[in-house]
């Protein structure tokens, strides 16, 4: 450079770096989640990733309260997928006392588990689609099967979002006689309309061109940043713990674990899509096989599981959702800690969107797919 | 105790309270209003019987006088103060300021509908209601939408360099406006039928790019710098392929005058965007850049730099800017209609109907294609639109008009009916451009059976090692 100037030109015209601020109010950061950018022209140097805006305090608030009171936490942290974080604490629970859970039971929450996991990839990929700049179209048209999905929950356990349904031992209710029509409608309705999703955004140029090669994370990144979930698979590598350590009931079914190639926006995008098809083959496959019987056991009221600790793990929509509880005997747990998927797999957001351009950084970002009720707990 | 009057809790809530009422006093005399709407109407229509009979019974002094010659109207109004002697000033600027007005009232009126139309097809285009509170089918929305810009607070950074800040929603709208100059309604009806037309409208087209970067520069804000930075380079590239396919229209009809253009096309009956498909759809695509519409609206984008130029404005300013937006797109279907759909003619239709009812008929057309876009594709990234504006657009451009040019010689030259070499340009032009689009694209890298490789099932399930044995395997 020193050299060019000497000359009397003016090559050197980088301009002087900024900072940007994104969030906690920007339409694409999915909650309260805010990023304090450098920026380089479009491009970023470097980014500062702050949370905390929706710190509640769970983990240690639960400490305080029985083992039940804090199923209700779960539907909090992760708000897309209550399902799955009530799951995990059951599980977790229930492992940790020693309680049996009744056969019908364990196919309700793989139903349940599954009907959220279609909602959740809805969620995400359709804000995902949203942040690549379609307004709003595929979001809408995903928010119709989450809809229906949310119905469901509400006929069974009268929440749509927060539904506190699981328990340890059991579901809290059977769902009413007119679910099950409801269900299979669904469920039948469901491959024409993934389908549908294909034909319009599998194929599309401008979606392909803004998501391919984008933020592409390789499996040996991913493994080291201990991703977990879609953003794990979409880079190459095939876990998933309902394969790879099945719970509930979930070796009784056949289904596959779609994988990237490439480990980009676009892989990850596509994992989620696969992964709703495998969903719907999940939940055929359930509710023909949901055997009579009772929903719950019963337990007392306020559980003391022995002394010990254990880590209970479900496969979430956004990976694993991990439950650590220590008890000390009594009916609250000494130790709540939740592991939740979007905190750790937001933490490779700096790497990636270092030195790309702004629009990049938004698309990663969605592609990542936090919840940040689940980051900040 | 006596009766209070329930009192709302601040001013705020007062004015609410206030503005509440005044719109149940608007709705409570709907009938009246009906019934004035009515009789509006029903005189319209009876003056226009009675202009009709007029016609008919060609009176007048025997000169056949045609209501849809409104251009002849205001000549004859200026021939008139020609002859009453008036200086010579007034009658051309009594006749310019009746042009202005025309051209004022059509654009608002088409703002009105506009915005409506936008959102209530967009809404359902994406499954949901759309408007439909104010009014049946909600068409009072824009109205109420007015209103209750206007009747906003405008907050002002304190940052912002004032008198710029003031300036960008007024000089934005001047080359909204300015632009349907030369546009022909109907013959011998436009506003400025200039013999450069094409030249003055790529001319005024780049003049909105002067309101957007004093937008974004005087708000002093990062996002509207971006935007206005992204919107500026954005219109600048795209000026050239407009411009190029906009000569392969003047190669072709041998004129820059709009009518011409249009009364060509009437008189081979063949619309340019059979005979130039690839000039037409640079047109549409840059024009969408231009006026940064979906998928290139990356002026605003809305999901990276939440309203991008326009961020800080607020109230009817930003009504302006939304407004700009959708006279623009109007604008530019106005255009599109004039230099490929053939303007305000349709195969002879036009000695039936009033052409200017022909043109906003494809106005609509268009504007229902751009409404259509934004409720479809996404958003190309700004390296990626300016690489297609730059390797894609512009060389294909040039060939087409390298390709043109031989053909308006061989046209002028070829002494056969029009209808055989007018066939055989259509036909080559259209296969041509779908042989170079292919290949250039080819030659540019374009590789759509690699992009679209999509996940595979896992055949094991493991970690690294697994996932290198699929990789490998």
């Amino acid at each position: 450079m020193p050299a060019r100037r000497r000359q009397g030109t003016n090559v050197n015209s980088t301009v002087e770096p900024y900072v940007l601020n994104i969030g906690p109010q920007h339409p694409s950061t999915h909650g309260v989640f805010r990023v304090r950018v450098v920026m380089d022209g479009e491009v970023i140097r470097d980014l500062d990733m702050i949370v905390g805006y929706l710190h509640r305090s769970m983990e240690k608030l639960a400490e305080e309260r029985t083992y039940t009171q804090n199923i209700p936490f779960t539907d909090r942290a992760d708000y897309l997928a209550a399902m799955s974080g009530n799951l995990g604490l059951a599980l977790g629970i229930e492992r940790l006392a020693g309680v049996e859970v009744p056969e019908r039971a364990s196919y309700l929450r793989v139903i349940f588990a599954e009907l959220q996991r279609i909602a959740s990839h809805a969620m995400a990929n359709g804000t995902l689609v949203s942040d690549a700049g379609a307004w709003q179209t595929p979001l809408l048209y995903m928010f119709r099967e989450r809809e229906k999905i949310l119905d469901l929950f509400e006929m069974t356990c009268g929440a749509r979002l927060t539904t506190n349904y699981m328990r340890a031992g059991g579901v809290s209710f059977e769902p009413p006689p007119e679910f099950w029509p409801a269900l299979k409608e669904l469920v039948a309705e469901l491959p024409g309309r993934i389908d549908e999703y294909m034909e319009l955004l599998a194929d599309n140029e401008i979606f392909l061109g803004r998501t391919r090669g984008i933020g592409v994370i390789t499996p040996e990144d991913a493994i080291n940043g201990s991703l977990v979930g879609p953003a794990l698979r979409g880079s190459g590598v095939p876990w998933d713990l309902r394969k790879a350590e099945p719970y509930c009931v979930y070796d009784r079914f056949d289904f596959d674990v779609p994988v990237g190639i490439r480990g980009d926006v676009y892989d990850r995008f596509m994992c989620r899509m696969m992964e709703t098809r495998e969903s719907v083959r999940i939940l055929q496959q359930a509710i023909a096989q949901i055997p009579a019987g009772p929903h719950k056991n019963d337990i007392p009221l306020a559980l003391r599981p022995p002394v010990g600790e254990v880590y209970s793990r479900v496969e979430g929509p956004r990976g694993e959702v991990g439950f650590y509880l220590v008890s000390d005997g009594g009916p609250a747990p000494y130790r709540f800690h939740l592991r939740a998927p979007s905190l750790i797999n937001l933490s490779l957001l700096r790497e990636l969107a270092r030195g790309a351009s702004l629009p990049d950084a938004v698309v990663t970002l969605g592609s990542i797919d936090i919840v940040v009720g689940e980051i900040d707990r | 105790m006596s009766e209070q009057p329930m009192r709302p809790a601040t001013p705020m809530l007062q004015q609410i309270a206030e503005h509440h009422s005044l719109l149940q006093r608007f709705m409570g005399v709907s009938k009246e209003w009906k019934g004035f709407v009515f009789l509006l109407l029903a005189g319209f229509g009876l003056a226009n019987l009675a202009i009709a009979y007029v016609v008919v019974d060609g009176r007048l002094d025997g000169h056949w006088y045609d209501i849809r010659d409104l251009g002849n109207a205001v000549a004859g109004l200026r021939g008139w103060m020609q002859d009453e002697g008036f200086h010579p000033a007034v009658p051309y600027v009594t006749t310019a300021l009746l042009g202005a007005l025309g051209i004022l009232s059509v654009v608002g009126g088409w703002l009105l509908i506009g915005s409506w139309v936008e959102r209530r097809v967009l809404a359902k285009f994406q499954i949901r209601q759309g408007p439909n509170r104010t009014g049946p089918f909600g068409l009072l929305q824009p109205i109420a939408d007015a209103v209750k810009l206007m009747q906003k607070e405008v907050v002002i950074p304190r940052a912002a360099d004032h008198f710029l800040y003031y300036a960008p929603p007024v000089i934005i709208f001047i080359p909204a406006l300015l632009g349907w100059g030369p546009v022909p309604w109907a013959e011998r009806m436009s506003f400025l039928d200039l013999n450069v037309g094409v030249l003055y409208t790529i001319a005024i087209s780049s003049l909105g790019v002067l309101g957007v970067f004093l937008a974004g520069w005087s708000s002093n804000n990062h996002y509207s710098l971006l935007g206005a930075m992204r919107t500026v380079a954005m219109m600048v590239s795209y000026e050239i392929p407009i411009s190029i396919a906009l000569l392969a229209v003047v190669l072709l009809t041998g004129s820059m005058q709009l009518s011409t253009i249009v009364a060509w096309q009437a008189n081979y009956n063949a619309w340019l965007i059979l005979l130039l498909p690839f000039a037409a759809f640079t047109f549409l695509f840059a024009s969408t850049a231009e006026i940064n519409r979906t998928p290139n609206d990356i002026g605003e984008a809305e999901s990276e730099i939440v309203a991008g130029f326009y961020t800080e404005y607020s109230g009817m300013k930003a009504g302006l800017f939304m407004g700009v937006e959708l006279g623009n797109a109007i604008l530019v279907g106005a255009m599109m209609s004039t230099f490929f759909l053939g303007g305000y003619t349709l195969f002879g239709l036009e000695t039936w109907i009033p052409g200017y009812l022909i043109l906003t008929t494809k106005i609509g057309l268009v504007y229902f294609l751009f409404v259509w876009l934004r409720g479809t594709l996404p958003r190309f990234r700004l390296d990626q639109l300016m690489g297609y504006a730059w390797k894609f657009l512009i060389p294909l451009s040039i060939a087409q008009v390298m390709l043109v040019a031989i053909e308006a010689s061989i046209f002028a030259r070829w002494d056969v009916p029009a209808i055989f070499p007018l066939v055989a340009f259509a036909l080559v032009n259209l296969g041509l451009t779908v042989e170079m689009v292919r290949r250039w694209a080819r030659a540019l890298g374009y590789a759509p059976e690699i992009m679209a490789q999509q996940p595979v099932m896992a055949t094991t399930i493991g970690g690294l090692k697994a996932a290198q044995k699929m990789r490998g395997g």
